[in-house]
């Protein structure tokens, strides 16, 4: 074992090893945030039409979980990144635009619709939860049924899944690690390189471990503190 | 417009099947050890001993920390070298297949033993009560009355992660095995036809998971009635 290694100038001397593997958990906190952002708007958006009267938009939602659900990640992955650009219209012109951008705007799409088909079903699961008797009340009142969402569902659904969501920012941040095999330089990948470069394999991987180990707490100390402020009193999902 | 060309397929498809074999393989061995493993770790938390319980809540949550692809890479690292000195194989003997089988288990076993843990403590408190009062050890009444209906609750879960391990089995990619995904790669990046392996290769983990999916639901309706 030789941690020194990590404070040794990389081949092109601009950083030192440890710079690497800094840039990578960069990359991945970055990629994290992003694809997390668009699930998070496109899951709501799908599992409130998991729940709508129209059953033409349940079934577009459903079907759109069953894809993504049933096609492993890394599939779906390679198809962004080789498949997409080849059939889209314009694919020609993401194919010009510098390397870690394609990989980074690939590795996005992908996470981000993957995580949406779950965040979908928490949705579904949040809003399903409630009484009947609250979008009944909504709609007696003379609301519409989108005013309906806006004020009296969606609020509480919305505090009513926050535990879930807290273990599906931990898989968005996981999963992000199968980037790497595109070629886009996060955390994992930047730790492979080091072992390309030095062959200190262990050292390497360790010090990858760690890093993932602490930013895994940090978003569970977050997403607690988000949870106690979420938390509904006297509701079922308060209980702990 | 892209033109496709699917001709690479018919002619791969043997190598295509081992592949699957293999991917197959390795889900059968993880669920099963993952399943068994999983299930002692649950009891291991569950147990009034300090050291025990800290031990597997350690185990459970570190291996549920830390991504797959970095785990299968630790294993791809560290199984090799062990095996070898231990029964002393040649430098050329690939273990990267059992290098796999036990990552797989392993990391799977942290996940099993949270569903094995909702399950024992889903059968009620008067069920080992009972064992108990009848002169069973605490052992005994964990094996023979609680763990059977704490298996038979949580089949259908244990049946989804198995299809999500299923899935999970494509990332041997990491060390170039050539699982089903790794195999369908090969023959598109041989063939430069990798859009239509690539596409070929999701649509058959489509049909396979959505069919066991299919399966599972029906399964717990079952279970449940």
């Amino acid at each position: 074992m030789d941690f020194g290694i990590f404070f040794s100038p990389v081949p092109t001397g601009e950083t030192t090893y440890l710079g690497w593997l800094l840039q990578g958990l960069r990359t991945t906190i970055a990629l994290s945030l992003a694809s997390w952002v668009l699930a998070l708007a496109l899951g709501t958006l799908l599992g409130i039409l998991r729940t709508v009267p129209n059953p033409g938009l349940r079934a577009f939602a459903g079907s759109y979980v069953e894809l993504f659900r049933n096609v492993p990640l890394l599939v779906q992955l390679f198809v962004w990144y080789f498949v997409v650009p080849e059939l889209a219209p314009g694919g020609h012109r993401f194919k010009q635009i510098d390397p870690f951008t394609q990989q980074f705007l690939a590795s996005a799409a992908c996470l981000g619709l993957f995580t949406a088909a779950r965040v979908c079903e928490q949705v579904r699961a949040g809003i399903e939860s409630l009484p009947r008797g609250q979008k009944n009340a909504g709609l007696a009142l003379g609301l519409t049924l989108p005013q309906t969402y806006r004020y009296v569902l969606l609020p509480m659904a919305a505090r009513l899944i926050v535990p879930p969501l807290t273990s599906e920012t931990l898989n968005v941040f996981k999963n992000s690690a199968v980037c790497s095999t595109i070629g886009l330089l996060e955390l994992t990948a930047q730790g492979r390189q080091l072992v390309d470069y030095t062959a200190h394999a262990y050292e390497s991987f360790l010090a990858v471990t760690a890093l993932y180990l602490l930013v895994n707490a940090t978003i569970q100390l977050l997403m607690r503190a988000v949870e106690s402020r979420a938390r509904v009193p006297g509701y079922l999902g308060s209980r702990k | 417009m892209y033109e496709f060309d699917w001709s690479s397929i018919p002619g791969s498809l043997p190598f295509l099947w081992q592949g699957m074999m293999i991917s197959l393989g390795i889900t059968i061995v993880a669920v099963a050890a993952g399943i068994a493993w999983g299930t002692v770790l649950a009891v291991m938390r569950l147990s009034p001993s300090r050291p025990i319980s800290l031990f597997a809540t350690l185990y459970v949550s570190l291996f549920r920390s830390v991504p797959l692809v970095m785990v299968l890479l630790w294993f791809f690292l560290i199984v090799p070298s062990l095996l070898r000195d231990v029964l002393r194989l040649s430098h050329a003997t690939d273990l990267r297949l059992a290098s796999a089988m036990v990552g797989f288990s392993l990391f799977e076993a942290a996940y099993y033993s949270e569903i094995m843990r909702a399950g024992i403590q889903s059968v009620s408190k008067g069920q080992s009560s009972a064992a108990l009062a009848l002169g069973m050890t605490p052992l005994q009444a964990m094996w023979h009355v609680v763990l059977p209906q704490a298996f038979r609750n949580m089949v259908p879960l244990l049946l989804t992660q198995a299809i999500i391990l299923f899935q999970d089995t494509s990332l041997v990619y990491v060390s170039a095995l050539a699982d089903f995904f790794g195999a369908a790669y090969k023959v598109g990046d041989r063939d430069g036809r990798l859009v239509e392996m690539l596409l070929f290769a999701g649509a058959v983990y489509f049909v396979l998971c959505s069919a066991a999916s299919w399966g599972v639901r029906v399964l717990r309706r079952r279970v449940l009635a």
